[in-house]
């Protein structure tokens, strides 16, 4: 069973991923922004984690830098999933090291396509 | 009182007044030295033997009359501000040590007219200076009671030894720099110490006759009208005696500018120039308690002594009479003081021009050229030392030989109408620049001639011969030559008279002159400098228009044959770095010419400067019109570099403030995208989440358990609640964002705002259990929008609402009149604000995530909004966490 971590601070928009995933027979494990998912990742190491950018305190951006320097995370993919859609924001995203830049609103069903297609 | 022990005292009291010039020059940077008060006592050197002893003589014998030579001066004093003020400031530019001097630099400095103006001032003082060495003889001979014995010998007359000691004096404080320009402060400070003593002697005296003596002047007054007609003593006898008065009025007045001594108490020593506003007040002043007691001194004296013969010494003669030899003995000393200031100052005034416009441009300056620096200084210390013992040789000799008939008051108005020669040529010259050389030498020489025909030459011959032929039938005995009624014109006084034709002829020469002829360059130049001395006196080195070719090598031989070779490259090095030329500049220019004329200036005079300047290198001539040209452009020159300077200063200031704007701008800009990427943002979620629902619930109809489904759209719910929240605050925030134009304001009772917004949302405190309290029922009326007020407060008590614990939370707003403001303050006891988040929350779209629901209802809007219509009415919105519990947010309203 694979692991995601859903990071973003919307519930209802979270309640939806989380639907889709578990579905699709993802563990699935939620953060409400970065500081709670750093603390998630001292104990869980997921194969995909699904980020949100404009989040409080740790946003997305210094989220995706704390992964990169966890030796353990090395496999771990990491996917924006983010409102932002200006084509300097997908360049950054992706030059930061993102593994995929999904842009909301969003089809569940297309995220997940994505998410397994990635991880195959 | 012995003649021996008379002397010794004299001599004690000039050991004094060494000792004060002593100290005076040792302390000389102290304030006791640098006073208005020391420049304006020093002023009233113009009191003279003439003044102490001469007034009560003219006041015993013809009345008021005297009082004409102190009204020209108290005239003349306001004037000073504006007058003296601009002759001051010349003479510091071009370091004028004299009269003489100034009047030649006037006239580009003109050789010839410097020499004849310093021997028209000699012509003038000499005898006056004689006068004064009289004084002091015969009060000397008066007080000391053997005037049996009449010396026979010179080396027997005390009054030789005194004016030996007085030409030390002179020598010895006059002449410590060779630069005739310097301060002599040791000088200045004796004159005015003696002023001082002068004044209050003859005060004493004038009390003493007139209180003790007599029971009070009225007394006095009875006294004498038994005796003379008094009406004529103290009236002015109709049409001819009044323009008597005024042209004597005018004669003194143009006496305190023009006398020698006068010059340099007021110009030459003048320290500071605002030290002239003091003067205009106190020089009168002073003027006004030394004529106080003349006229009882005299009538005194002309009831007790009755000689009209002595009526000058009556201060003297009446404490003597009455047996109080120390009170005739201040009075003796008194006298002394007032003879050796004037002679001190005038010998000193005299031997610079003596030596600076007679002896050195006409007879050394071959020898200063060849000569050694320090040789050269030496032989110009010499000069004036020798000037100083030669003018005080003389006026003895003048003594001795010529003036036991004449009177005080009779050579000082001499020496008055003498002296005013010059005034065509220095007042005119001031404010005329058409005003040339050869005028201004016609005019003085002229004038001279008419005065010595008119005044000097009758006076001479009556004084020697007796013979009064001359007087009253006239030259070859033509009756409208009779010099005393030249014309026919017999009703004048013989000086009024004579100053009457005299300043006729000589200000017409000078007018007519002036216009027929044109002065050369240099003088048109100097005319220009000396008239419009406002506009070129910040030109300084620029305003001299020279042209021609100059080595630096050669002008600085000549200056350092005076300065010394390390002074001269020290000026020389100054002169440099001012204008910002290098120091081995070759070539000079007119500036430079300029300069070092200057320098000579006070040592040698400003003709022989100009002399000596102009032999080692070689001018072109300029011509008038060129001379106006490059005046004129380099005033503009320097106007324009000030417009410019003001110009690039507001373009500086101009440039920065565009700048400023432009950031502002920028950052406006930033602020409207970010503002606008946030909105986008805040628009997004919500649509995500009910998008992201849709298709769940579309697809997986079947499958998904009610509960589950109940709570997806339940979300989708709120997520449209929220969009449209969202889009009505965008809306209201955009529309309150300009400004107060729209704001409806009305005066309002805030106590009934307040209850508003809380019945409002009172059914919410209840559901949460939440205390509302209004803290104040005071109506305080204030101008406001109460619907955004109201929209204010809710907003406050709103989010108040989202942080207070449930059940136990507590919301307080009070309200109260401060310091010209209404505030209002929103208190709860709940999570307070996290202190990093505390600048930040007012910020569009900050939302906090201390609140107790999970989700924040809201937009983010809400705080942004009551900022912006807090500010739309001028207040101020602010918060700070509470000391235990919990925040407060305020707001102030400005109270109209």
């Amino acid at each position: 069973m694979k692991k995601i971590l859903i990071v973003d601070d919307e519930p209802n928009i979270v309640m939806t991923l989380e639907y889709g995933f578990k579905k699709n027979d993802y563990e699935v494990f939620i953060a409400r922004d970065g500081s709670e998912a750093i603390e998630i990742l001292e104990t869980v190491w997921p194969d995909v984690i699904m980020l949100d950018i404009m989040m409080p305190k740790v946003d997305g951006y210094k989220t995706l830098e704390y992964i990169k320097n966890v030796p353990a995370l090395s496999h771990t993919k990491v996917v924006f999933l983010t409102a932002k859609n200006k084509a300097s924001d997908i360049e950054k995203g992706l030059k930061l090291g993102a593994d995929k830049y999904l842009i909301k609103p969003f089809s569940v069903k297309k995220v997940v396509s994505e998410i397994n297609e990635l991880l195959n | 009182m012995s003649s021996y022990v008379l002397f010794f005292i004299i001599i004690l009291y000039l050991a004094i007044l060494f000792l004060i010039a002593f100290v005076a020059e040792k302390k000389s940077k102290s304030k006791w030295v640098n006073n208005a008060a020391v420049y304006s006592l020093s002023l009233a050197v113009y009191c003279s033997a003439w003044t102490y002893y001469g007034s009560v003589g003219i006041a015993a014998t013809s009345g008021l009359n005297y009082l004409t030579i102190y009204l020209g001066p108290v005239i003349a004093a306001p004037l000073w501000v504006v007058l003296l003020r601009k002759i001051i400031r010349i003479s510091k530019q071009h370091k004028i040590s004299s009269i003489a001097d100034f009047i030649s630099l006037r006239y580009g400095n003109n050789r010839f007219l410097g020499a004849l103006v310093a021997v028209v001032a000699l012509f003038a003082i000499i005898p006056y200076l004689s006068l004064q060495l009289k004084a002091i003889a015969d009060t000397f001979r008066i007080l000391s009671l053997d005037s049996s014995i009449i010396s026979t010998s010179v080396w027997d007359d005390s009054t030789l030894y005194i004016a030996l000691i007085l030409a030390i004096f002179a020598t010895f404080f006059g002449t410590q720099t060779t630069d005739a320009s310097e301060k002599h402060k040791g000088i200045i400070v004796t004159v005015a110490f003696e002023s001082i003593l002068k004044l209050m002697f003859f005060l004493f005296v004038g009390f003493y006759v007139s209180y003790v003596l007599f029971e009070d002047p009225e007394q006095i007054y009875n006294g004498i009208t038994k005796q003379t007609t008094i009406k004529d003593q103290v009236t002015i006898g109709g049409f001819e005696e009044a323009l008597d008065w005024l042209y004597t009025i005018g004669l003194s007045f143009m006496a305190v500018f023009l006398l020698p001594r006068q010059f340099q108490v007021s110009v030459v020593e003048n320290i500071r120039e605002k030290h002239i506003k003091t003067a205009i007040w106190m020089f009168p002043l002073y003027l006004l308690l030394f004529n106080v007691f003349v006229l009882s001194i005299a009538w005194a004296g002309n009831l007790k002594v009755n000689d009209v013969s002595q009526a000058e010494y009556y201060a003297l003669l009446l404490p003597l009479q009455a047996d109080h030899t120390t009170l005739a003995l201040l009075v003796f000393l008194g006298g002394l003081s007032a003879v050796i200031s004037m002679v001190v100052v005038a010998t000193l005034a005299l031997s610079n021009m003596l030596s600076n416009n007679l002896i050195i441009p006409y007879g050394f300056l071959d020898r200063f050229i060849k000569g050694h620096p320090e040789k050269n200084t030496s032989y110009i210390k010499m000069i004036r030392r020798s000037s100083i013992f030669t003018i005080i040789i003389l006026a003895y000799i003048f003594y001795v030989n010529f003036s036991f008939e004449l009177s005080l008051y009779s050579i000082g108005l001499i020496a008055f109408v003498i002296i005013a020669q010059l005034a065509p040529a220095f007042f005119i010259g001031l404010f005329w620049n058409r005003g040339s050389s050869k005028a201004a030498i016609v005019g003085i020489i002229a004038g001279f001639l008419v005065t010595s025909y008119t005044l000097i030459l009758p006076f001479t011959l009556q004084g020697i011969t007796d013979m009064s032929s001359f007087i009253s039938h006239g030259l070859f005995h033509i009756d409208i030559l009779r010099p005393h009624a030249l014309f026919g014109l017999d009703f004048l006084s013989p000086p009024t008279h004579a100053f009457f034709w005299s300043m006729l002829v000589n200000v017409s020469c000078y007018m007519v002159i002036s216009v027929i002829t044109k002065g050369n360059y240099r003088e048109r130049n100097y005319g220009e400098m000396f008239v419009n001395n406002s506009n070129y006196g910040e030109l300084q080195d620029n305003a001299l228009v020279w042209k021609g070719e100059a080595y630096v090598t050669a002008i600085r031989n000549v200056l350092s044959k005076f300065l010394g070779e390390q002074k001269t490259q020290r000026a020389l090095n100054l002169f440099f770095r001012k204008y910002n030329l290098p120091l081995d500049t070759q070539m000079a220019d007119a500036r430079l010419i300029n300069f070092s004329e200057k320098l000579l200036t006070g040592s040698i005079g400003s003709a022989s400067a100009k002399i000596l300047i102009s032999s080692v290198v070689k001018e072109d001539e300029v011509s008038l019109v060129e001379v106006l040209k490059i005046l004129e452009e380099s005033k503009e020159t320097i106007s324009r570099n000030k417009l410019l300077r003001d110009k690039s200063k507001e373009l500086t200031i101009l440039t920065k403030r565009l700048k400023e704007a432009n950031e502002e701008l920028l950052e406006k800009d930033k602020q409207k995208d970010e503002f606008l990427d946030t909105v986008a943002h805040e628009l997004k979620t919500p649509i995500t989440g009910i998008r992201a629902t849709t298709e769940l619930l579309l697809d997986d109809d079947e499958h998904m358990p009610q509960p589950v489904k109940a709570k997806f759209l339940n979300n989708m719910l709120n997520d449209s609640e929220r969009l449209s929240r969202l889009i009505n605050s965008i809306l209201d925030f955009e529309k309150i964002s300009r400004g107060r134009n729209d704001l409806n304001l009305r005066k309002q009772n805030i106590n009934s705002t307040i209850s508003k917004a809380i019945d409002s949302l009172s059914h919410i405190a209840k559901n949460k259990s939440v205390q509302l309290m209004q803290l104040s029922q005071s109506a305080i009326h204030a101008e406001y929008d109460e619907d955004r007020i109201l929209q204010v407060l809710t907003n406050l008590i709103f989010n108040a609402l989202k942080f207070v614990p449930e059940n136990d939370g507590i919301i307080a707003i009070n309200h109260k009149f401060e310091a010209g403001y209404l505030e209002v303050t929103v208190t709860d006891n709940g999570k307070g604000i996290p202190k990093e988040d505390v600048s930040y929350i007012f910020d569009k779209f900050y939302q906090s995530k201390n609140q107790t629901v999970v989700k924040p209802e809201g937009s983010g809007l809400g705080l942004a909004i009551s900022k912006q219509i807090i500010e739309n009415h001028d207040g101020e919105i602010w918060v700070r966490n509470n000391k235990k519990i919990g925040v407060t947010f305020g707001f102030k309203l400005p109270f109209n």
